[in-house]
């Protein structure tokens, strides 16, 4: 049981920028054949400016963020959690060098069957260096 | 990548599937690396043996990112406005995903025209394993 008081909490902003390889390592982790996302070649052919973020690549730049403690704090077990729904929605493209920010909330919390599960949900809105708007990530994390 | 108009897309239209090879120990410890997602339930046995579980399972964003791979071999991702699943059932070792998508709407937001596909992935026994949907714009 997570009280349901930290809804609404804010989690420490933070940026984050990625490197090519580090595309180049996701592609290859996920069997990935279009060359835009490991080439930067195919990328500039395709009128990208160097490689592109994949689609769900911002859920991955949110474990990026150096202070985990609200989880901690909330009173999760991360051997008990599991990820129930993502959503995203994008705003424009990002790309690796960019330096992204990324401002979380916990947005709602409730519970199913009785409190014997629990569920988190984290809002997280992505700009870039200069205020625009990259995308909205919506996670529900779910603690048993 | 041959471009995709919008009156040539029909609602019922079903985009050309995705079928993985069989996720591995390896799939998982390479995607844990590559994902950011370090948790132990992962890729470590005897970490989930202890939290009472019988093995590794493999990550939802692994098969979200397989969706992610099936709507970008069929349009151009800045074409993307919304991408949104619910994980319905855990992807195990040695289950064969399978991503499908079907056009379900066609209709104009933003000054946009614009698809919504229902999109899903299932393991080799046909079972659904996370099921969602996604907005493209034309």
């Amino acid at each position: 049981m997570i009280d349901k008081q930290h809804i609404g909490k804010k989690l420490p902003v933070f940026k984050v920028t990625t490197d090519a390889w580090r595309l180049r390592f996701f592609a290859k982790a996920i069997g990935e054949t279009n060359p835009i996302y490991f080439d930067e070649a195919a990328a500039r052919d395709a009128g990208h400016p160097t490689l592109p973020l994949p689609l769900t690549f911002l859920f991955s730049l949110e474990f990026e963020q150096p202070n985990t403690s609200w989880r901690d704090e909330l009173g999760m077990n991360v051997a008990r959690i599991l990820h129930g729904e993502q959503s995203f929605t994008y705003h424009r493209m990002a790309y690796a060098g960019d330096v992204l920010q990324f401002e979380s909330h916990i947005a709602d919390i409730y519970e199913k069957k009785g409190g014997a599960l629990t569920f988190i949900v984290r809002e997280t809105r992505v700009t870039d260096h200069r205020g625009e708007s990259i995308a909205d990530l919506r996670s529900v994390i779910v603690q048993r | 990548m041959s471009k995709i108009t919008f009156d040539a897309v029909n609602v019922g239209d079903l985009l050309p599937p995705l079928t993985l090879p069989p996720i591995n120990r390896t799939t998982l410890a390479l995607f844990a690396g590559a994902s950011g997602d370090h948790n132990a339930v992962h890729i470590d046995i005897d970490y989930v043996r202890r939290a009472g579980m019988p093995d590794v399972f493999a990550h939802g964003m692994l098969s979200m990112a397989y969706l992610g791979r099936l709507l970008t071999q069929w349009v151009d991702q800045r074409q993307l406005r919304q991408f949104g699943v619910r994980f319905v059932g855990i992807t195990h070792l040695g289950h064969q995903v399978t991503c499908t998508g079907k056009v379900v709407e066609k209709f104009e937001a933003d000054g946009e025209k614009r698809v919504k596909l229902e999109v899903q992935t299932t393991n080799q026994y046909g079972e659904p394993r996370i099921v969602g949907d996604a907005v493209i714009a034309f």
